[in-house]
């Protein structure tokens, strides 16, 4: 039986330039570079597709205010707004 | 199915869609793993978390960010290089229930604006200053910043920064901190996640001082410049934490309460009565002297320095208050205070002044003719023209604008002194325009003139301009 992920991310590639910070910021390193060029001629990066916790961290090291949509599974355990939210990826 | 729900998205201070920019509008212009898009996010969710957005400022500076408010949906101001923390001042003191941001890099602040920052920390504005260390110019191009590292290469320290020729790197916080006056000082890094979350609390710590009404607050935050760097984006992060961290020390340099004393308050004067004119508004309020002209007079004086050029703006400003007009005068000189050119603008009007600068005046007295070929293409439609001489020039020809030729200096001369010109001139506009009564402009010269001789000269001059007005056949007044 697979087991539920706890959350989900969602990479824009019209808006990823490729820089690849939240590539190697990611704990379950579930997000890597696609091996297609995007539009914009870079190599944006992609979610695996399972692994991810919804911790929000490769949220905060993106530079682009859109390239990034994290997703968690609700009700979430705790966290209520999105600054507790915030806190939590500190962690 | 495990249902989903958003946790983090793009903050709603951001414009969906960032229209000001020429192309790729989904995308900010910064670089890849560029510091700057790190901190709007974090700025812009701080906006919107304490629900500040309809009330926030932002200055942009000049340097890479200098196209921040293509980004963010709040109130913007674009300062020219080093002036955010100058315009923030006077923003806030203007709108003081506005949260007032200036962003600016450490070229802007740390090398052309140091004496804004040090002097809106010293006077402790209520502002709030974001300061973007990435040691080094990026938007021109990768010059020394007065932060560079020691030994680090730029294109103008091309074997590396040298203390004994460029000094050390300048620490922005520890400097501040020295002063009286900020309440809260912190350096933060995006070195790696925990930081970026370290520099998310002050960041929100800063603006909630700032909405609380505490005063002074800067976060220092130590941030990556790939390409100019020569790095990838991960090794300029992994550089901020070896490099940076190690010459700009993180921490809290100042979180303190401060209470600016009560008696530092200026007293709340009118400027009528700080002139001592107070008393003098007899005159505004009975309806017999109130110009009962509800024109706007949009007046531009313009000659050479030692004319009475600005004088005659200052006494027309004046006439004005006594009359109980809305007035502004502003002076403008030129290189030089004496033989160059000067001009000043003067507007009266029943309705407050937004703006004292003028562009486009309704009346141009132009007292040599440099100025009357220079300012009268300016001159708006059904607005006139007083140019000193008895003639214009054959080839000056303004349509929709009446051009009188008052041979003010010549008048004054005859008089005695060339130098009362100006108040010929006074004389002449007043009887053609109507805008202000002549029975003031007395009261001013007696209040302003206090050598006798030259005050029984003055009058005559202002006499002399309205005779000669009123010689003038009809049908060219
Ligand atoms: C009065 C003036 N002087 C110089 C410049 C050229 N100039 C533009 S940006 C800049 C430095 C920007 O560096 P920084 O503030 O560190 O910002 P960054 O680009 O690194 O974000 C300079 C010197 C200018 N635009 N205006
Ligand atoms: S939210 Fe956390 S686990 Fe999920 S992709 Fe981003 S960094 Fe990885
Ligand atoms: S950090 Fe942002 S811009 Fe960089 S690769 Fe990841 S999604 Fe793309
Ligand atoms: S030059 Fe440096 S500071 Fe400027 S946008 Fe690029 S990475 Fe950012």
């Amino acid at each position: 039986m697979a087991i539920e992920p706890r959350g989900r991310v969602q990479i824009d590639p019209n808006e990823c330039k490729g820089c690849g910070l939240c590539i190697d910021a990611c704990p379950p390193r579930c997000l890597v570079f696609e091996a297609e060029l995007s539009p914009y001629g870079v190599h944006p990066a992609r979610y695996v597709g399972s692994g991810c916790t919804g911790c929000g961290i490769c949220f905060y090291v993106c530079p682009e205010p859109g390239a990034i949509t994290v997703y968690r599974v609700s009700p979430p355990p705790k966290v209520i707004s999105a600054t507790e939210a915030g806190r939590a990826a500190t962690l | 199915m495990a249902e989903y729900e958003v946790v983090h998205s793009k903050s709603p201070v951001f414009y969906p869609v960032y229209e000001r920019k020429a192309d790729l509008q989904h995308q900010t212009h910064y670089c890849p793993g560029c510091g700057h898009g790190v901190v709007h996010k974090l700025i812009a969710e701080t906006i919107a978390d304490l629900d500040l957005q309809d009330r926030t400022i932002f200055v942009s500076p000049v340097g890479c960010s200098v196209f921040a408010y293509y980004y963010f949906d709040v109130g913007n101001v674009q300062a020219a290089h080093g002036r955010a923390s100058a315009v923030a001042t006077a923003l806030k003191r203007a709108c003081p229930e506005s949260i007032v941001i200036a962003y600016q890099g450490d070229g802007d602040l740390a090398a052309i604006g140091t004496a804004e920052i040090v002097h809106a920390a010293n006077r402790g504005e209520p502002i709030t200053v974001f300061f973007i260390n990435n040691a080094i110019y990026g938007m021109t191009g990768g010059q020394m910043a007065p932060t560079t590292l020691v030994g680090q290469t730029t294109t103008t320290t091309p074997w590396g920064r040298r203390p004994e020729n460029e000094g050390f790197p300048l620490r922005v916080c520890e400097l501040l901190a020295t002063l009286e006056a900020p309440v809260y000082i912190e350096r933060v890094a995006l070195s790696d996640n925990k930081n970026i979350m370290k520099a998310r609390k002050a960041i929100r710590k800063a603006l909630e001082l700032q909405r609380d009404g505490a005063g002074f607050s800067l976060v220092e935050i130590l941030s990556p410049c790939p390409t100019i760097w020569k790095m990838t984006p991960t090794e300029a992060r992994d550089w901020v934490a070896e490099h940076m961290i190690r010459n700009f020390p993180l921490g809290v340099f100042r979180d303190r309460k401060v209470k600016m004393p009560e008696s530092s308050r200026p007293p709340r004067r009118t400027v009528a009565e700080v002139l001592g004119l107070a008393d003098a508004p007899a005159e505004a309020e009975t309806p017999a002297t109130r110009s009962a002209d509800a024109r706007e007079w949009k007046i531009k004086i313009a000659g050479f320095g030692g004319q009475g050029v600005l004088l005659l703006g200052q006494i027309l400003a004046e006439m004005g208050m006594r009359e109980g007009k809305e007035v502004s005068w502003l002076p403008s000189y030129g290189p030089e205070m004496r033989s160059g050119s000067a001009h000043c603008h003067v507007c009266l009007s029943s309705k407050r002044i937004g703006s004292p600068l003028i562009e486009h005046p309704n009346v141009l007295v132009a007292m040599n003719e440099i100025s009357l070929r220079k300012f009268a293409p300016s001159v708006v439609p059904g607005g006139m023209i007083l140019y000193n001489r008895r003639t214009v020039p054959a080839d000056v020809e303004i349509p929709n604008v009446r051009v009188f030729a008052i041979p003010a200096s010549e008048l004054a001369d005859q008089l005695g002194a060339a130098k009362v010109g100006n108040i010929v001139m006074l004389g002449a506009l007043l009887e053609l325009t109507g805008a202000l009564s002549s029975a003031t402009a007395e009261t001013v010269l007696q209040g302003t003139v206090k050598n006798s001789d030259l005050l029984a000269l003055d009058l005559q001059a202002l006499h002399a301009g309205r005779d000669y007005v009123r010689q003038l056949p009809l049908e060219a007044r």
